[in-house]
Order: C-alpha cells, then structure tokens, then sequence
C-alpha cells in the first residue's frame, strides 16, 4: 500500500473513527440484543404460572446452584475489566492470563448450568413438559447459547493477542467483547432475580 | 440422511407451481449461461458480489426489489383471477384452497420483506451518504453481509415453490394455525427461516445507517441541518432497532415450538399462550409498515421540495411529526385484533392511540400541499407519483381512522375492506414512494435519466390501476366479503371481484412499464445523460457531485450549515467551488466474507434447517464461523487514492458544469 507523505496522519485519523464507530454499532448491537432478551423475559413472566400441574419454580430451583453460577459470572466479569486495564497498560501477558482466568470462570458458570439443566430433564422437567419450563429453558437457555460464543470469542482474541499483540483491530475487539461480556453479565442478574429468586418466591 | 427432504418433496403432481418453478429456474439457467459465455465471472465477482461500495450495493437491493416485485405480483394476479372465477360462474376456478392458503401467504411475505423493504433500504444505501457527505456507510463489509443475507432469504423463500410448499397460515403466521400440530409440513420452516435470515439483514442495515447518520455527517451538519430523506431514514433505522429484535425472537420461539416440542405458543395441554404469539408479532408488525412509510414520507418531502423549487414548508414540524410517529407507532399494535376479546378499555386505548398516530400524519400532509402552494412546480414524473400519493393515501389514512374505531372495526374486521385499507396505504403510500425514489434518484446512481414517457405512462397504469382494482374490494367489505376465501365466493361480489381483475391487469402493464422504462432508458442512454449530476435543479449535497459519483463521492467532503445548502450556494453563486484541497482517500477493499458467508452459507443454513439436515446444517454453521475468524486475523487493508487522481476527477467534472454553463440557482 502506498502512502504519500502528506497524509499519514490521514488514514491513521481515518481508523481511529472506524475503530470508534465500531465500538458504538457493537453497543447499539447489543441494545439490539437486550431487545431479543427482553422478549424472552416477558414470555418467561407470561408463562410462569402454567406449570400444568407439573413442577413448578420452588420444587426445580436450586438457590446456591444459582448462586455459585453468579459468583462465578460476576467475577469473570471483574477478571474481564482487569484484562481491560492491563490491555490499556500495555501488558499483553498479564491481558491473556486474565482472559485465561476468566475462561475459566465462564467454563464453570456453563458447566454449573448444563449440570443444572440435565439434572431438570433427568427428573422429567423437560422444556416439552410445561409453559413455564419452556420459557425457563429458553431463556436461560439464549444466555447459556450467548454465553459460550463469547467463550470461542474469548480462544480467537487470545490468538491474536499472542500472535498480533495490541494492534489497534486487536484491542477494538478487545473492546467489544468486554463489552459483550459485561452485557451478559448484566443480563443474568436480570435471569437471577426475576428467574430464580422471583421463581421461588411465588 | 437429507432430514425430511426426498424427492417426493417436489409437487410433481401439481402443475401450476411445478411449472412456475420450472420458468425460474431455466430464467436462472440462462443468466448463468450469459454470465459464462460472455465471461463475465470475474467481473461479476470483483464489481458486484464481492462489493462493499455503498451504491453498488444499493443497486443490488433494488434488483432485489424489482424481481420480487414480480413474483409478489404474480401471486396476486393469480389470487384475483382465482377469485373472479369462484364469485361467478362455476365458482370453483382453478386453485385448490390448500394452493391458494400458500399464494396469499407468499404475497405479503414477499411484497413486505422482499419487495418494498429491499427497495427501501437500497434508496437508503445509495442515498444517504450521499446526503450526509461521506464516503461509503460507517460498516461497509457488514453492509455487503446485509446485502447478501438478504438474497438468500429471498432465495430461499422461493425454493419453497419447488421443493415442498410454503406455509399456509398468512403473513404473519398466528400460532396456534403455525404450529406442528396444525401445519406439519415445511411450510411454515421456510417463514421462519426466510424471515429470520433476511430479518437479520435488515436489523444489521439499521445499525449501519445509524451510526453513519450519527457519527459521519459531514462537517458542520447539525441534525436539523439533515436532509428529510436522511431524517427518516434515521427514525425508520432506531425503528428497525426496536422491533426487529422482537420478530427475531418470536421466530426462534416458534422454531422451538415446532422442531423441539416446546410449549409456548400452543393451545394444547402444555401450558403454552397463542395470544402471546399474536401480541408479539404485531409488537413487531405494526411498527414495520411505519418503517416502511416513514422513508417514503422522506422521499416526498424531497422530491415535493425540488420540483416546487421552494424550501419544504414546516422543515421542523415535519421532523418532528417523524419523531412522533416513530414513538408512536409503538403504541397501537392491538387494533390489529381489536375482536380478540381484549375488554372494552383495552381495545378503548388502542383506539384512541391509533387516531392519535393520524395527527402527525395529517401535519405531514399539509406540509407538502403547502410546499405545493405557491411553488414554482415544474411537472416529472417523481412529482407526479408524489401528487398521486397525496390523493390516495389521504383516503388510505381515513379508511385506517375508520378501522381504528372499535366498534366499526368489529363490523368489517377480516373482510376485503382491510384488505383494500392495508393496500390503500401501501400501494400509495411505499410503492409510489420507491417508484418515484427511483425516478428521482436513477440519473444519480447511472448517470441518466428514465425515460419520461414511460414514466408517465407506469404512473397512470398503477394509479387507475390501483384505484380499479382496490375501490371494489372496500365495497365487498362493506357488503360483509370476507378475506381469504378462495371457493364458493357470493355471486353478489362477482361484479366487485371482476372490476378488481381488471385493475389487477391495469396494474400488471404497469409493471410492464417499469420494465420498458428501463430498457428504452438505456437504449437512449446518450440521449437522456446527466452531464451535470444535477438533472432536476435539485436541493441535497447529492446533486452537488458528478452522475454517477466516483466511487469515493466527494473529492472534499464540505462543510454544512443548513438542509438545502446545493439550492442556496447555486443561488449564491458559490455551487462547485474550485481550488479545493485536495488530499488522499483511504477506501475499503472488497470482501468476499458478505457474499460467502453471508449469502452462501446463511442460504445453505437455512434451507438445511427447514428440512432438518442436521449434520449439514452444524457443517455450514461451523465453515461461516470459521470464515468469520480467519477473516478476522487478516490485517485491515485499504485502498488508496491519490490525491493528483482524485484531483484530476474532480477538475474533469467542474469543467463539464463549466461547459454546460449552467445558469445557477432557480432555472428555468
């Protein structure tokens, strides 16, 4: 590519806007996203009560499963920001340990959800049972789907970081999952209070 | 091994979409063939299928557009012949009900998400950063990604005349009619799947107009200095933001229901709520004809501005009668089913909501005859469409404050009087709108203009057309007809239901018309050229560049301080500046990711899915993914123009103007 010497500065400029404007898309995309979360929640609300005579909320739900699942969760998320700040400090070791770290904590937040969904389906709370299972199973569900694309998310942004370092595309990316990641992380405070605890309570 | 896809699967026993499948596919053959022998390959795929230039993409939603115009209108030819036959005569005709259930359904899939939205968000692509002063949208490969999403869903919704059939249910598909139960076949896959792929090409469109309204405006362009096409392009973007989401997740929850058994929106014993189905897709489906509307609205207000060479009357009332709308419009989605037993006070504030939602609309309205009045109207075939607009969609507005009325609505709902509402404020309203957006904007994007003469005569085909084929169907519903009949129809409406085969036909030469317009176009291209870039004396920074704009639209992108500023600088003589600073344009490099993994594998995804070919579907999945990372490690390369080219493209254009010496400000 050629590059006269009057306007280096020009498309340097010109990326740092893309890079920028893509940090906003990716936020108006997630605000997309909370929409689709939104609809779940309200058919998850609607069909609560229609547990058919079957299992209902209080006799499923495992409060300290759930919150296990949240501690995990939330501190991936503080493992995710510090990520952020080491990234920003230029110490891209530390960024991938980090984001090992956090890894790690999403791998035990969706192991702890699949342990918990087939343990429903082994005593027979399938989705196919009830309105209410079917709304708890996709919305938990859409978030546990979510949540391991920012899993595989997470694997190609290490690799790019070990083979491309802090490049500018490399760190917007950064941006944007620690974005995506915190998003979840908002959400399933959402899933634990008007799933879990609004469940048992009713 | 290929899920529930055999070879049974092809209606071989029923010979009308047997041999319509037939037609398409030797239609594909041949432009293959073309393609191949005049060896065309390689320029196809470096100038079209691997673009991600704003315009060209523009293009290719338009042809889009038109194609499945075509198809959406052979559907409905095909329903007001069947019902013309069965109100007289025999009244059996020649499509058996089950067919029938499948054209009424296709037809208003097609004619919303793959006639009039591609055609809109095309006008979009090409126009806006045009308007707004930039170089190409803010996400130029996502846009190419929209681009072919798009095409595979169209793709896909008409494989579903070839192999199995569509759904049977509708437009929007109510639960519980939708479900296995009711509708085992693929029929109602292909919705979801068409629905889903091309709703996410749409909601991904939004986002990449929106963030190019709000972050690229050239310097010194406030809101309210945005052109109205831009302004409503911009509400109808947070529009699509806010209800597209909705459809994407009521179409996964239907998935659910039909391919894992789950209980949402069922009737039976399960638990499940159809009317949560019925909620949700007009949450969605209310506020998608206003984003339909709402670019035409823009549109109008251009084109109302340029031929009456007069600043829009109510620049600010009319944005903000968008705005209002555009809140609006997420209010009223019950009156879509005031008879479902909602309760008097519900159906009450939808009533009212939905009256209210007239009042912006009416401002709107008087905007554009009061921009009329006291113009200086210079008479083309845009403004001819946006006057035929005004007189028609006016009656399509008060029909709908009628309908709006819970008491009349009880009375005429699921009659022909719905149907003709609903086509009074489409027809008019979008088709006009993108027809005349068309004519406004073809010498833009080609540089030169559509034929006149034809342009005149498709509006008065569509116009007499429109009014033949749709007055009777108010009348029908008056007298108590009801939709979506195809047998044994009254022999009382045979005299309405013959009148609306006439228009029908009227409507079809008008589709021819488009069609000869275009050719004879470009037969006399040299005659009809736009040496200037500005063939109508028009108001918006697009007029101010060449015809067709080079690929990176402005050599300086200007700075901005009012709505008409091309109108006031050629009135001030300061039009084409010269001396400009000219410096080095960075534009993107083409991408293969959109077309491939966008169009290619989202295509063979969905079509997989609605056959449930498991195993190919998780591969197709699995290859965009990984495209999708192995294009992410690929360093971001540009482009770059120099400046002494870019200098002497722009030098060429000025001494063109220069040469036609053209009297600036208010010609004559």
């Amino acid at each position: 590519m050629s590059t006269t010497l009057s306007s280096p500065n020009l498309e340097l400029l010109q990326e740092q806007e893309n890079a920028d404007n893509k940090v906003f898309g990716f936020w108006i995309y997630l605000m997309t996203d909370a929409i689709i979360f939104g609809t779940f929640f309200a058919v998850f609300v609607v069909l609560l009560k229609n547990t058919t005579h079957g299992h209902t909320p209080q006799s499923l739900f495992d409060l300290s499963n759930a919150f296990i699942e949240t501690v995990a969760l939330l501190t991936s998320s503080l493992t995710c920001g510090f990520a952020m700040l080491t990234l920003k400090q230029g110490r891209i070791k530390q960024t991938i340990l980090l984001l090992i770290l956090t890894f790690i904590l999403g791998g035990i937040f969706l192991a702890l959800e699949i342990k918990e969904f087939l343990s429903f389906i082994e005593i027979g709370a399938t989705p196919q049972s009830s309105g209410f299972l079917s709304g708890f199973f996709s919305l938990v569900g859409l978030h546990g789907v979510h949540l391991s694309i920012g899993m595989i998310w997470m694997i190609v942004m290490m690799l790019q970081l070990a083979t491309k370092g802090a490049t500018l595309a490399v760190t917007t990316r950064l941006k944007l999952f620690s974005l995506f990641w915190h998003f979840l992380d908002i959400i399933w405070i959402c899933i634990f209070s008007v799933v879990y605890l609004m469940g048992v309570s009713l | 091994m290929f899920g529930n896809l055999t070879i049974d699967s092809i209606p071989w026993n029923e010979p009308i979409p047997l041999a319509a499948f037939g037609v398409i596919i030797l239609i594909v053959l041949a432009v293959l063939a073309t393609i191949t022998f005049t060896k065309r390959w390689g320029w196809l795929w470096t100038n079209w299928l691997t673009t991600t230039d704003h315009k060209k993409i523009g293009i290719i939603y338009i042809i889009v557009a038109i194609i499945m115009l075509i198809r959406g209108f052979a559907d409905a030819i095909m329903m007001r012949t069947q019902l013309a036959l069965a109100s007289t005569g025999d009244q059996v005709g020649y499509l058996p009900p089950e067919h029938y259930d499948q054209i009424f359904s296709a037809h208003g899939v097609i004619m919303i998400f793959f006639m009039a939205t591609p055609f809109i968000i095309g006008l979009m692509n090409i126009v806006v950063p045009l308007q707004v002063g930039k170089r190409d949208v803010a996400f130029p490969t996502l846009n190419a990604v929209s681009i072919w999403l798009t095409v595979a869903g169209a793709i896909l919704i008409n494989l579903s005349l070839g192999i199995g059939e569509f759904a049977r249910t509708g437009w929007v598909a109510y639960a519980p009619l939708s479900e296995k139960l009711y509708s085992p076949s693929v029929g109602v896959d292909y919705y979801i799947w068409s629905l889903q792929v091309s709703g996410l090409g749409t909601t991904f469109a939004a986002i990449n107009m929106f963030v190019t309204i709000l972050r690229g405006r050239a310097r010194g362009m406030k809101l309210f200095d945005m052109p109205l096409f831009t302004w409503s392009t911009l509400c109808t973007s947070v529009l699509i933001m806010a209800v597209f989401p909705i459809l994407t997740a009521t179409m996964i929850l239907l998935a659910l229901d039909r391919y894992l058994g789950f209980e949402i929106f069922t009737n039976t014993l399960g638990g499940g709520n159809q009317m949560m189905y019925v909620n949700l897709i007009w949450a969605w489906g209310h506020p998608e004809v206003y984003i339909l509307i709402l670019p035409a609205f823009g549109i109008y207000s251009e084109i109302v501005s340029t031929f009456s060479r007069k600043y829009l009357f109510g620049y600010k009332a009319l944005v903000w009668a968008i705005i209002a709308i555009l809140f609006m419009s997420l209010t009223v989605w019950l009156h879509h089913f005031f008879t479902m037993g909602a309760g008097v006070n519900v159906n009450a504030f939808f009533g009212i909501t939905t009256m209210f939602i007239a009042i912006p609309t009416g401002v709107k309205v008087f905007n554009w005859l009061f921009t009329i009045y006291g113009g200086r109207v210079k008479m083309d075939v845009p403004m001819l469409w946006a006057i035929g607009f005004l007189i028609l969609f006016v009656l399509g507005g008060m029909t709908g404050v009628m309908l709006a009325i819970p008491g009349v609505n009880y009375s005429v709902h699921n009659t022909e009087f719905v149907v003709a509402h609903f086509h009074n404020t489409i027809i008019p309203g979008v088709v006009f709108g993108v027809l005349a957006g068309y004519n406004f904007w073809f010498p833009k994007v080609f540089g030169f203009r559509l034929h006149k003469g034809w342009g005149y005569t498709t509006f008065w085909l569509w116009f007499i057309g429109f009014i033949v084929a749709f007055a009777p169907l108010y009348l029908a519903g008056f007298d108590g007809m009801p939709r979506r009949i195809s047998q044994n129809v009254d022999l009382r409406y045979g005299p309405y239901l013959v009148v609306a085969w006439v228009g029908a036909v009227l409507i079809f030469f008008g589709i021819v018309a488009i069609i000869v317009q275009l050719f004879v176009s470009i037969a006399q291209r040299h005659k009809l050229q736009d040496v200037t870039g500005d063939p109508w004396d028009g108001r918006t920074l697009e007029w101010s560049i060449a015809s067709p704009p080079p690929s990176y639209n402005f050599a300086v992108i200007p700075a901005v301080d009012e709505p008409d500023l091309f109108w006031k600088q050629k009135q001030e003589g300061t039009a084409y500046p010269e001396n400009k600073q000219y410096q080095d344009i960075y534009m993107p490099k083409n991408t293969a990711l959109g077309f491939v993994a966008g169009g290619v594998l989202a295509g063979l995804l969905s079509f997989t899915l609605v056959w449930s070919i498991w195993w190919l579907a998780i591969i197709f999945f699995g290859v965009a993914i990984l495209l999708w990372i192995i294009d992410s490690f690929k360093d971001h390369e540009e482009i770059c123009i120099p400046k002494e080219e870019v200098e002497k493209t722009d030098l060429a254009f000025l001494e063109k103007v220069k040469q036609f010496n053209m009297p600036q400000g208010g010609r004559e």
